[in-house]
């Protein structure tokens, strides 16, 4: 049995096998509507996050499964003070499948420990999310066509935000990656990921500060979000989180086969203005979230469809 | 006036020596020495040619009896001399443990061994080069001593 803890768990192979299984579900949908038919999944999300809920639920549902579950640690037994381990053994004697959203970094690891059903892991505080990773890199391949020999560029919180940690570990594996790392001062990529990661790989990279000066080079750009929750005072949110703002003018910039990708959701770091710009992938990049997950769940599974 | 003290032969067990001066009763606690029903020997700040001081552990046990793994973590330059009838049968290379088991706790305040009740605290060794340990469940490092 396998679970979800982090992106890569899967290998560069079983991730080809899992995105072109995603590719294949968005060509033929009808093929895949009762794949999970009695088959349940429990959404046990001990924080709210309904995008990440409803994507996973939505992923379930569009396989003909069944879902339950919580959406807050409020309405479940943790509130009673049940450990992460008590109540993987009991959903697993409900459910088939499970996602776990959990505030503590590594609950799912324990989950995945005592649990007799798949576990994914949907998000574990500032450590990994893995099916955006994956969401992410069926962007990317679906759009490009490929996922080596790019130029990412990954602009705002580059610091705290795992999306891009997450996106940074996985993509390396790939040949011909280079990035562009866009911020402040204050929210540069940490030393363990410049120094552990793309120096020890021979990853090509430069860091700027203005956003303006990487459009050009871009095949992607990343945007994130300046999460007001990493900051310990109001004053360092409202100097930081509109720095780096995408704009149709900073858009006139970037190459026509550039694409925008964000993670969502977004505050005020993309326009409303980009969205009609045809590069701008970000609610394809939902979309793609839910066929993902299908494939994810169908991988994890072992559901094979003809 | 120098004072000299000595304690006695082991028949079987351990000699812990060159544990730098003043650290042997961190090594006590680590190899949780306190829940063991046999001799142990303490020797604080004995006289050493090649460190100035050192202390030294005697332990008197079946030397199937310990797992002294851990103190490659936590200073491999201690000397492990391992005794059978009173003679040193092996001396132990001490290397870095792949893997800790409750010995150090995770501080991340954001890891779910804070609240999780019954959690082995489980440390990865992940850069042997430079000794880098993380936390199993949420990666945080955790550097050892040397």
């Amino acid at each position: 049995m396998r679970h979800l803890m982090s992106p890569l768990d899967f290998s560069v192979e079983e991730l080809d096998t899992l995105l072109t299984l995603a590719q294949d579900i968005e060509a033929n949908p009808a093929k895949y509507a009762h794949a999970c038919a009695g088959k349940k999944m429990a959404t046990l999300f001990y924080e709210p996050s309904t995008r990440t809920r409803l994507s996973h639920e939505a992923a379930m549902l569009n396989l003909g499964g069944s879902i339950m579950g919580f959406s807050s640690a409020d309405s479940s037994s943790a509130a009673k003070g049940e450990s992460v381990s008590d109540t993987i053994r009991t959903i697993s004697c409900y459910a088939d499948i499970c996602a776990m959203r959990h505030p503590k970094e590594g609950a799912p690891m324990v989950a995945c420990q005592h649990s007799r059903i798949p576990v994914i892991n949907a998000g574990d505080g500032g450590h990994q999310h893995p099916t955006q990773t994956l969401t992410d890199l069926l962007t990317i391949r679906n759009l490009k066509g490929r996922l080596d020999h790019m130029t990412i560029g990954l602009c705002g919180d580059l610091k705290f935000g795992r999306t891009v940690h997450s996106l940074i570990h996985a993509l390396v594996r790939y040949p011909g990656i280079q990035f562009i790392l866009i911020s402040p001062e204050e929210l540069r990529l940490p030393d363990y990921m410049r120094q552990d990661v793309l120096d020890k790989l021979q990853i090509p990279y430069k860091e700027v500060v203005r956003l303006e000066d990487a459009m050009p080079d871009l095949d992607i750009l990343y945007m994130t979000r300046v999460q007001k929750e990493r900051f310990f005072n109001e004053e360092d949110y409202v100097r930081m989180k509109d720095f780096y703002i995408l704009d149709r003018k900073k858009m006139k910039l970037a190459p026509e086969t550039m694409y925008v990708l964000h993670p969502l959701p977004r505050v005020n770091e993309i326009a409303v203005e980009v969205d009609s710009d045809p590069r701008a992938a970000y609610f394809r990049q939902v979309q793609y979230g839910v066929y993902v997950r299908m494939a994810l769940i169908l991988t994890l599974l072992e559901i094979h469809v003809d | 006036m120098e004072h000299t003290l000595n304690v006695g032969r082991i028949s079987e067990g351990f000699v812990l020596d060159h544990i730098e001066a003043g650290k042997s009763m961190e090594i006590y606690k680590y190899l949780h020495l306190d829940k063991l029903d046999c001799c142990v020997a303490i020797i604080k700040n004995a006289k050493s040619s090649k460190m100035g001081k050192k202390d030294i552990i005697k332990i008197e046990c079946p030397i199937d009896f310990m797992d002294l793994d851990i103190l490659g973590f936590i200073d491999h330059n201690i000397t492990v001399n391992i005794i059978q009838d009173e003679e040193i049968v092996e001396k132990k290379l001490l290397r870095l443990p792949k893997k800790i088991k409750n010995v150090i706790r995770c501080k991340n305040p954001r890891c779910i061994t804070s609240i999780e009740q019954g959690l082995d605290h489980i440390f990865i060794l992940t850069d042997e080069e430079k000794q880098i340990y993380r936390c199993q469940y949420c990666e945080e490092k955790h550097r050892s001593n040397k």
